[in-house]
C-alpha cells in the first residue's frame, strides 16, 4: 500500500534522511524503531509532505506522492498524528474533530464524531472542552480522533505513547488494535519496545537516516543482539 | 456636559469604523502571519470606490436608497476582489519568505495603490453623497446627533456579532481559527491552505472596502487615508492582542474615545495620545488586552547562515569602489555630490538597522526615531546654544544613543510584531514631540541655519567628510558584528534558551545592540542635518523608517554588505525616478516587487547565491 524508496531529506543545511526504503502492506501495523534523532520523525513528516524529500519516492496505491502537498498527501488517504499532538488549544474538542473531516472514499464507513467517541469514551465526555484544557492523554485522544475524521487508509503515528501514565497506553494500544481490525494500515514510530510489540506486526528499525534491519515483531523480540546494537542506549 | 455626549458618541461612530479595519487586519494576520501594510490602502480604495459606485455603479441609476447602500456594499464587494487578487498574484508566491520580506511586498502595494489612485482619482479630495433614510439629526438626551453616526455606532457591535458567528458556527471559521494557531497541522489534515489564505485575505479586504465606502458621508475621500488609518489600524491590533476579534472591539472603542476627549482635555498631545496607550498597554501586557502568548509550536522561521567572511573578489572590488570615491569627486558637480552624501548617510543609517534586524533578530518599524534624535540634537545644540558643528557631530550619537537605551529597554523584552509596533509607538512619540514642542523644536517649520562650520561648506569637503564619518560607522558596526559580542547577539536570535543556557544575558546583549544601532543613525541624521542646514519633524517620520526597513530588506536580511546595496540602490531609484516621472511610486513599487519575486535574498543575497552556484 506504501512504499518507499531512497528517501532523502534535509532540515535546513542539515542532511537528516539517507535513503530510507520501506513498505506498509495493507492491514499491516509497521513500527519504525530507532534511538533519539534516528530519523523516525523526519521519515513520518517526509512522507506527509511537512519536510518535502530532497530525493526518492513516497508511493501510495500506485502513486507517486513525492514532493505534493500536504493537503493533497491527506486527500489522498495518508492520516498523520504528530508527535507533539499540535492539538488547536482555543479550539472545542468538537471544533478539533470538524478541522479534521473529510469526505470518505467510497466503499468506507465513515467517520463520524459519534464513532470516533465510541473509540475514546473520554472525548464524548467534554465536547465542548477547548483543546488548551485537556491532560496528555486526553490530547494524545483527541488528535488520533481528529485525524480518523479524514477517512485515511494509512495511519502516521509518531509515539502515541510518548510521556503518557502506563494506564493511558495500554488504552492506546487497545485502540490500536481496534484500528486494525477496521482494516487501518499504520506506520508506527516508538521508542517504548513493550507498547510496539504489543501492536506491530513488524519493525524497521533506522539508524541515522538509513534502514539497517527490518524483521516481524516477534523475531525482533527474539533477537536480542540487533536491540543492542540499534535500539540500547 | 452636553458636548461631552456629544464627543462620546463621536468617538463610539469612530471606533466602529477603525474596527471593521483592524478586525480585517488582524484576520489577516491570524492566518497568513503577513502584516499587511497595504490594508490601509484597501481601505482607501473601498472609500473611492464607494464614491464611483454610489454615484455611477450599475444600481446608481436606481437612485436613492439603493443607489447608495447598494453602492457601499459593491465596493465592499470589490475591495474583497482587490485583497483576493493581490493574495492570489503576489503574496502566494512568497509565502516561504522571510516575514519582513512579505511586509517589503505590502509596502509595493501601498505604493502602487496610491500613484494608481491618484491616476484614476485625481489629486483633489472628494466629497460623498449623504446616505438615504439617515440624513439629519436626531434627538438624544435633548441633544441634536447626526443620525448617520448613531447607524455607525450600531455598525461596530453588528460585525464583531456576525463576524464571532462566521467563526465559531461555519466550518470556514473553524479552519481560520485553527489555521490562525497552527496552519502547518491544518494542511496535514487536508485542508487547502491556498483556498483558505485567499478567502480570509478576501474577507479581511471587503471589511477594509466596507469601512473606507461607509466614511464617504462622514470625510472626503482623500489620497492620506491609507496610511493615516494603517497606523490606527496597527495600534489596535496591537493593543487588542494580535487575532484577537473581541480585543480589536476594545482597543477600536478605546482608541475612538481617546480621540474624542484627547482633542479637549490635552489638546497639545493628540497625535501621540494612542501610542502612549498602546506603549502603556505593552508594557503592562506583552501580548496585548485579550492576546495570548502563542500556543503550541513557534512559527517556522528560516534558519539564517553564519555571516560570510569577505571573498577575496569582493574585497578588490571595495577597494577599486573606495579609491573611485575618494578620486572622482572633484569632477563632479555640487548636485551629484550632494545626492552622493545623502546616499552614505543613508548607507549608515540602513546599516544601523540591519544590526538589530539581521544579527539581532529584532525588527523595528521605528529606526527614524534615532536618526532624527541625532538630527535634533545637533540642531538644538545649534539653536539654542550656538554649538558649532563638530561639537554637534560629537554629540548626536551620545543623544540618540541615551534615546535609544531608553525606548531600547522596552522593546528588547517585547517578541516578534510586538516589538516592532513597539518601536514604532516610540518614534511617532518622538515625533508628535518635534512637532507639537513649537517653542523647542519649531513645530512644523523645523530649526533652520543647522549649517556646517566654515571649512565643510563646500560640497566637496562636505562630502569626504560624509564618506569619513559614515564608512567609519559602517566598519564600526562590521567590527561589532564579528566581535564576541555579535557572536553573541547572533547566538541569541537563532537560539534565545541556549544562549541563556550558557550565559549570555540575551535581553542586555540585545538592549547593548539597540543603543548602538541607535548611536550609529543619530550619526547618519547629524550629518544629514548639516548637510539639509535644517531639521524637520518628518526626520522622525514613518516614512523614514520604512525608508530604512525597504533599504535592509532590499539589500538583504542576511549578508553585512545587504544595508549598503540596499541604501544605495534604494536611494538612487528614488532620487532618479523623482526626477524623471510624476509617477515614482508607481515604479519604485513594482521593481520592489520584482525584487521581492525574484530575489527573496535581497540584493546581497542574490550576488551570494550566484557566486555559491557558481
Amino acid at each position: 500500500m506504501l512504499r518507499v524508496e531512497g528517501l532523502h531529506a534535509h532540515y535546513g543545511q542539515a542532511h537528516i534522511l539517507h535513503g530510507i526504503s520501506l513498505e506498509v502492506a495493507q492491514g499491516e501495523i509497521v513500527c519504525l524503531l530507532g534511538r533519539n534523532g534516528a530519523g523516525k520523525s523526519t521519515t513520518m513528516k517526509s512522507i506527509m509532505g511537512l519536510v518535502p524529500p530532497s530525493a526518492g519516492c513516497v508511493e501510495f496505491d500506485g502513486r507517486d506522492l513525492a514532493g505534493r502537498p500536504a493537503f493533497e498527501i491527506a486527500r489522498a488517504g495518508i492520516g498523520y498524528v504528530p508527535e507533539e499532538r499540535r492539538i488547536f488549544t482555543e479550539l472545542t474538542v468538537e471544533e478539533n474533530l470538524a478541522v479534521g473531516r473529510r469526505p470518505a472514499p467510497a466503499g468506507m464507513k465513515p467517520w463520524t464524531p459519534e464513532r470516533a467517541y465510541e473509540l475514546f469514551p473520554v472525548l464524548g465526555e467534554m465536547r465542548r472542552r477547548p483543546g488548551g484544557r485537556m491532560s496528555g492523554g486526553e490530547q494524545q485522544m483527541l488528535t488520533i480522533a481528529r485525524t480518523l475524521m479524514g477517512n485515511p487508509r494509512l495511519l502516521l503515528l509518531d509515539e502515541p505513547s510518548e510521556g503518557l501514565a502506563p494506564v493511558i497506553v495500554e488504552r492506546m494500544a487497545t485502540a490500536i488494535l481496534a484500528l486494525k481490525r477496521e482494516g487501518l494500515s499504520i506506520l508506527l514510530s516508538e521508542q517504548n519496545l513493550v507498547f510496539a510489540n504489543a501492536v506491530a506486526d513488524r519493525a524497521c528499525l533506522i539508524e541515522t537516516g538509513q534502514l539497517r534491519h527490518t524483521a516481524s515483531m516477534a523475531a525482533l523480540m527474539a533477537d536480542e543482539a540487533v536491540r543492542a546494537r540499534y535500539l540500547s542506549v | 456636559m452636553d458636548s461631552l455626549i456629544v464627543q462620546a458618541l463621536n468617538g463610539l461612530a469612530s471606533a466602529s469604523s477603525l474596527f471593521l479595519v483592524a478586525a480585517g487586519l488582524t484576520v489577516i494576520f491570524g492566518v497568513s502571519r503577513i502584516v499587511n501594510f497595504a490594508h490601509g490602502s484597501l481601505y482607501m480604495l473601498g472609500a473611492y470606490l464607494g464614491w464611483t459606485l454610489t454615484a455611477h455603479g450599475p444600481l446608481a441609476q436606481l437612485g436613492g436608497f439603493f443607489g447608495f447602500w447598494g453602492g457601499v456594499l459593491l465596493a465592499a464587494a470589490a475591495t474583497g476582489l482587490i485583497g483576493a487578487a493581490i493574495e492570489f498574484l503576489l503574496l502566494r508566491r512568497i509565502y516561504r519568505a522571510p516575514e519582513l520580506f512579505q511586509l517589503l511586498a505590502t509596502f509595493a502595494v501601498v505604493l502602487i495603490v496610491q500613484d494608481l489612485t491618484l491616476l484614476i482619482w485625481g489629486p483633489q479630495d472628494l466629497l460623498g453623497p449623504r446616505a438615504p433614510l439617515l440624513r439629519g439629526a436626531t434627538q438624544i438626551f435633548g441633544l441634536r446627533f447626526p443620525r448617520y453616526e448613531l447607524f455607525l455606532i450600531c455598525v461596530g457591535p453588528v460585525m464583531l456579532a456576525l463576524l464571532w458567528l462566521l467563526f465559531h458556527r461555519t466550518r470556514f471559521g473553524i479552519l481560520v481559527r485553527a489555521a490562525t494557531q497552527d496552519r502547518e497541522m491544518v494542511a496535514a489534515l487536508g485542508v487547502d491552505q491556498r483556498k483558505l489564505f485567499t478567502s480570509v485575505f478576501a474577507l479581511g479586504s471587503a471589511l477594509a472596502g466596507l469601512a473606507g465606502a461607509l466614511q464617504l458621508p462622514r470625510e472626503a475621500v482623500n489620497l492620506h487615508m491609507d496610511m493615516a488609518v494603517i497606523v490606527e489600524a496597527f495600534v489596535i491590533v496591537v493593543i487588542g492582542g494580535l487575532g484577537s476579534l473581541g480585543g480589536a472591539f476594545l482597543a477600536a472603542l478605546l482608541i475612538g474615545e481617546l480621540h474624542a476627549f484627547g482633542i479637549l482635555i490635552f489638546p497639545r498631545i493628540t497625535l501621540v495620545l494612542a501610542f502612549l496607550v498602546m506603549a502603556a498597554v505593552l508594557i503592562l501586557r506583552p501580548h496585548g488586552l485579550m492576546g495570548r502568548k502563542p500556543s503550541g509550536l513557534p512559527p517556522a522561521s528560516i534558519a539564517s547562515p553564519p555571516l560570510p567572511g569577505t571573498p577575496k573578489w569582493l574585497a578588490q572590488a571595495g577597494l577599486v569602489a573606495l579609491v573611485l570615491l575618494l578620486v572622482l569627486p572633484p569632477f563632479l558637480g555640487d548636485y551629484t555630490l550632494s545626492v552622493m552624501a545623502d546616499m552614505a548617510m543613508m548607507v549608515l543609517f540602513a546599516a544601523s538597522l540591519h544590526l538589530i534586524m539581521g544579527p539581532g533578530g529584532m525588527a523595528s518599524f521605528g529606526h527614524a526615531a534615532y536618526f532624527g534624535a541625532g538630527a535634533y540634537g545637533a540642531a538644538l545644540l545649534a539653536k539654542h546654544l550656538m554649538a558649532p558643528m563638530e561639537v554637534g557631530l560629537i554629540f548626536a550619537p551620545f543623544a540618540a544613543g541615551i534615546v535609544g537605551l531608553v525606548f531600547g529597554w522596552f522593546c528588547v523584552r517585547l517578541s516578534g510584531v510586538y516589538s516592532a509596533m513597539l518601536t514604532l509607538a516610540f518614534a511617532q512619540i518622538a515625533w508628535s514631540t518635534a512637532f507639537q514642542w513649537v517653542e523647542f523644536t519649531g513645530g512644523d517649520n523645523g530649526i533652520l541655519g543647522v549649517w556646517p562650520s566654515e571649512w565643510a561648506r563646500g560640497k566637496l569637503v562636505f562630502w569626504y567628510l560624509s564618506l569619513a564619518l559614515c564608512g567609519l560607522g559602517v566598519v564600526l558596526l562590521r567590527r561589532v558584528l564579528f566581535a564576541p559580542f555579535g557572536m553573541a547577539l547572533r547566538a541569541q536570535r537563532d537560539s534565545p534558551l541556549r544562549a541563556e543556557a550558557i550565559g549570555i544575558d540575551t535581553v542586555r546583549v540585545r538592549w547593548v545592540a539597540f543603543a548602538i544601532a541607535a548611536a550609529a543613525a543619530g550619526m547618519a541624521g547629524a550629518l544629514f542635518a548639516y548637510g539639509k542646514g535644517s531639521v524637520f519633524p518628518s526626520f522622525l517620520g514613518i516614512p523614514r523608517s520604512v525608508d530604512a526597513l525597504v533599504m535592509v530588506l532590499l539589500g538583504g536580511v542576511q549578508t553585512v554588505l545587504g544595508p549598503l546595496f540596499g541604501a544605495v540602490a534604494y536611494t538612487g531609484l528614488q532620487e532618479q525616478l523623482s526626477r524623471v516621472s510624476d509617477l515614482w511610486r508607481l515604479v519604485l513599487g513594482f521593481a520592489i516587487l520584482a525584487l521581492v519575486l525574484f530575489f527573496p535574498g535581497g540584493l546581497a543575497g542574490a550576488l551570494r547565491a550566484r557566486e555559491e552556484r557558481a
